[in-house]
């Protein structure tokens, strides 16, 4: 039976149609979107095999290429033809191969797209070993011998076993060494820095007497020699692990020496089984979210800018919702409800509206060159002309983001607030309960899921943001964590890394785009998981409460 | 206008004056002695009371005198301010905007309208219960304890007994002494309107203000309530709007019935509903309109 299109409107099919498709629509762009961070982020850690091949070029030998293969694509003949590759008359499209060749240090370039017609020959051996290394990228190659204190060991003695094994060793006295120079150098350091600032505000404030001198001097003279003490060490452990190097061969035939210091892990992708591959690729991505970042931030983790974007939100979340939710109570509660209260919601609304850049701009004008210069004026002229708080850090981000999120929390509060009941607040009142002891014990438990909701969506908000961020106080590279063992522990003054903005520099100011593209999807995934997370467990806390002051049914 | 009514011969024998109204309010009565007020100690008395929401007078000049520990029924159809005037006795109307209240309302020597009243203090001489039950959202021991605390008691010992005797005084202690630390929403309505008495209770008011406390509950939750206001009646004065003229009749020693912001006829109870001085309050208790 047919139905006039005239009564099928009428009817309000249409309508739901409309609505479920708007729906799925913006349902399969969220999938879409985390379908394809996720896939092309996360299979970068995959111990992927290694391809050797030879290359066909018309009146040469052949040259044998080896790495691996990373991404394949079409191209028009035509293009390639132009580009004065031998192209055959009757096709249209060719596929290339993205090969990552590694070696940098021995090609000079570590990738190279190949045409799939002139790569022959391919094969994957068994023995290639992929190196990882601290500084220029990946090595493949087959390994030919060991060295120990310059002497080359016997052949007996330079099998992958025992390479491991060195390996193992170099690692965990770089493992020492890094826990030296970091943690012991940097609590020293930051003592010595205290030291001179003692002095210099004694200084400042005319009050540097001979006693207060040498006891400075012998609190110096005790670090120095800790320092001193630490620096034999450090001499020891580092001629413990420079002993050993590795010669290694490329495909192409040349031997380089590497040593093994410079490599963080070494495998042969060839011979592991999938199980293997998976333990490997749990240990790349737990790498990944708790170390620190290498070689200009396209290798190794991003543990410092998970950190710096959870500590900020949390700071910012700390900052702005009292402020929010005194400002929503006043607004809501105690103003008198005429056209100036109207006017001032109407600016907050418009808060949110105000591009997030412009807000850097003012954070850096007024927080940092007003305000903490003013402090640091004020609170550290012995540290002067270096600034304190007059330059970029946690603090002022924090703040500038919680301006941000401001109105956000506003809004949401002023509509949970709202939505109390008269009753209940007339209810306490008649008990004898002021205004203020209504709001207290009452009205803003009720109220606290809509607050929750409010830093709910601030948290998504700032989590996201990177434009002001760049004004004030994210860095690509921070040298510590703004919380750690030194005094006072929390460096509200320091500067920061930052997920959105690590993406911004990995992807786009990198020197080495293909090596940095996975990252990039890797770490845009990583960040909507944080944002997620920090969401989750917002919403979580917001759901216990709501269960707790479980509004009367009105 | 009142004193026409409160001269007007008390009798208990009411089957002598047929009326022709429906409802045999005199066999509701639990006491026949005659009630005066005249011999009634005044706990509250209103002088020439005025109120207005902006330009409109909802209140035209009451006057009137509330006895101690007695119940006092206010009766009339909708709109007419009796919930008005009940709020005014707990200064509750200075919660609305554009609300501007002029005469007395004299209680324990002291007009509550003064400027140097702390309203805080009133509303906790003088409680209030709603139409709805409006429990907070916390537990039923918190929900009692609430006027405590907000005086600063915090010992838990005085709150324990506090708790117990107020939950007592309002009926519900047996139901609901093995769940003390449980949700107040989960009562039913009838159980959370007592909670909510015993929560006035607790504070140890004078006057209690019952605010068509009954109107929200099923037939058996009400007969609980009435109940109550009969044993709390002893320690209490208490002040009760209803549209339930029964319910007026059963619980009430004096009603004053009101029509578009005045007060038309108070007198006591038996008086008002068997004998009543003016037409219009005879048309209302016959349910000739309102």
């Amino acid at each position: 039976m047919r139905v006039p299109i005239k009564k099928w409107f009428k009817g309000g099919d249409a309508w739901v149609w409309l609505n479920a498709g708007a729906v799925a629509i913006s349902l399969l762009m969220v999938f879409s979107l985390l379908l394809l961070i996720a896939s092309r982020g996360l299979v970068h850690f995959w111990a992927h095999d290694v391809l050797e091949a030879e290359l066909e070029v018309a009146g040469s030998p052949n040259k044998i290429v080896m790495g691996e293969m990373v991404d394949t694509e079409s191209v028009p003949a035509i293009q390639l033809k132009e580009a004065g590759y031998p192209v055959p008359d009757d096709v249209e499209f060719m596929d290339r191969h993205l090969l990552k060749m590694g070696n940098r240090d021995v090609h000079g370039s570590d990738f190279r797209w190949v045409l799939d017609s002139i790569l022959v020959n391919r094969h994957y051996p068994e023995n290639v070993i992929t190196l990882e290394r601290r500084e220029w990228g990946n090595f493949y190659g087959y390994l030919v011998s060991l060295k120990e204190n310059g002497q080359l060991l016997d052949s007996n003695n330079s099998s992958w076993e025992v390479f491991s094994q060195r390996i193992d060793r170099a690692l965990s006295i770089h493992e020492s060494i890094h826990e030296i120079e970091k943690s012991e150098i940097g609590h020293i350091n930051s003592q010595m820095e205290r030291l001179r600032l003692n002095q210099r505000s004694y200084e400042l404030n005319d009050e540097l007497t001979d006693s207060r001198l040498a006891d400075l001097s012998s609190k110096r003279a005790l670090l120095d020699t800790d320092y001193a003490g630490l620096q034999q060490q450090l001499i020891d452990l580092y001629s413990e692990i420079n002993r050993d190097s590795v010669i290694m061969r490329t495909a192409d035939n040349t031997e380089v020496e590497i040593k093994i210091a410079q490599i963080v892990r070494a495998f042969q992708p060839n011979k592991m089984r999938i199980i293997e591959k998976l333990g490997f690729y749990v240990e790349k991505i737990v790498e990944f979210v708790t170390e620190d970042p290498r070689e200009a931030n396209t290798e190794g983790g991003i543990f410092p800018a998970i950190f710096g974007t959870v500590l900020m939100v949390i700071v910012m979340s700390i900052m702005v919702t009292p402020l929010g939710v005194i400002a929503a109570i006043y607004l809501r509660e105690y103003a008198h409800q005429g056209a100036f209260t109207r006017i001032l919601r109407i600016a907050v609304n418009n808060l949110a509206g105000v591009p997030s850049i412009v807000y850097g701009v003012f954070g850096l004008g007024f927080f940092i060159y007003f305000v903490g210069g003013g402090i640091d004026q004020a609170f550290f002229p012995e540290a002067l002309p270096a600034p304190t708080f007059g330059t970029g850090g946690m603090l002022w981000a924090s703040i500038t983001l919680a301006m941000l999120t401001l109105p956000v929390v506003i809004v949401a509060t002023e509509e949970g607030l709202s939505r109390i009941p008269r009753s209940i607040r007339e209810g306490s009142l008649a008990l004898g309960a002021t205004k203020a002891e209504t709001l207290w014990r009452v009205v803003l438990p009720m109220a606290s899921p809509a607050m929750m909701t409010g830093v709910i969506l601030a948290i998504a908000r700032a989590a996201g943001e990177v434009a002001p961020l760049m004004l004030v106080g994210v860095v690509k590279l921070a040298p510590s964590l703004p919380l750690d063992g030194n005094y006072p522990y929390l460096h509200l003054d320091q500067k920061f890394m930052h997920l959105g903005f690590h993406i911004y520099d990995v992807g786009f100011q990198s020197p080495n785009v293909e090596a940095a593209r996975p990252l990039v999807y890797a770490t845009s995934f990583l960040l909507v998981v944080v944002i997620a997370l920090l969401n989750l467990s917002a919403v979580a806390i917001r759901n216990r409460l709501r269960e707790k002051y479980k509004a009367l049914e009105v | 206008m009142q004193n026409d009514t409160l001269n007007t011969n008390n009798t208990s024998d009411t089957e002598a004056k047929p009326k022709g109204h429906s409802i045999d309010f005199s066999s509701m009565r639990r006491q026949s002695n005659a009630l005066n007020l005249k011999d009634e100690k005044i706990s509250i008395e209103v002088d020439d009371l005025r109120l207005s929401y902006g330009e409109k007078e909802a209140l035209h000049g009451i006057n009137m005198q509330i006895p101690e520990n007695r119940v006092t029924a206010f009766i009339g159809p909708s709109g007419c301010g009796k919930s008005t005037l009940l709020r005014c006795f707990n200064r509750m109307n200075d919660l609305v905007d554009d609300c501007s209240i002029t005469g007395k309302i004299i209680h324990d020597g002291y007009d509550i309208y003064q400027r140097n009243v702390e309203v805080a203090e009133l509303r906790r001489r003088v409680g209030m219960v709603f139409q709805k039950p409006n429990p907070f959202p916390k537990t039923i021991y918190e929900n009692v304890a609430y006027g405590l605390r907000i005086q600063g008691i915090n010992n838990k010992r005085i709150l324990d007994e506090a708790v117990e005797w107020s939950l007592r005084s309002a009926a519900i202690w047996d139901e609901v002494k093995d769940r003390l630390n449980d949700s107040a929403l989960g009562l039913s309505g009838g159980q959370q309107q007592r909670l909510v008495i015993a929560r006035t209770v607790a504070v140890k008011p004078e006057v209690l203000l019952l605010d068509e406390p009954a109107s929200a509950l099923d037939p058996l939750s009400t007969l609980k309530i009435e109940e109550l206001i009969h044993q709390l009646k002893d320690d209490y004065t208490i002040i009760i709007v209803t549209h339930n003229m029964q319910q007026a009749a059963r619980v009430s020693d004096y009603t004053a019935f009101m029509y578009m912001g005045d007060l038309i006829e108070y007198g006591d109870t038996d008086t008002l509903f068997t004998n009543p001085e003016h037409k219009q309050t005879e048309d209302y208790i016959t349910g000739r309109y309102g």
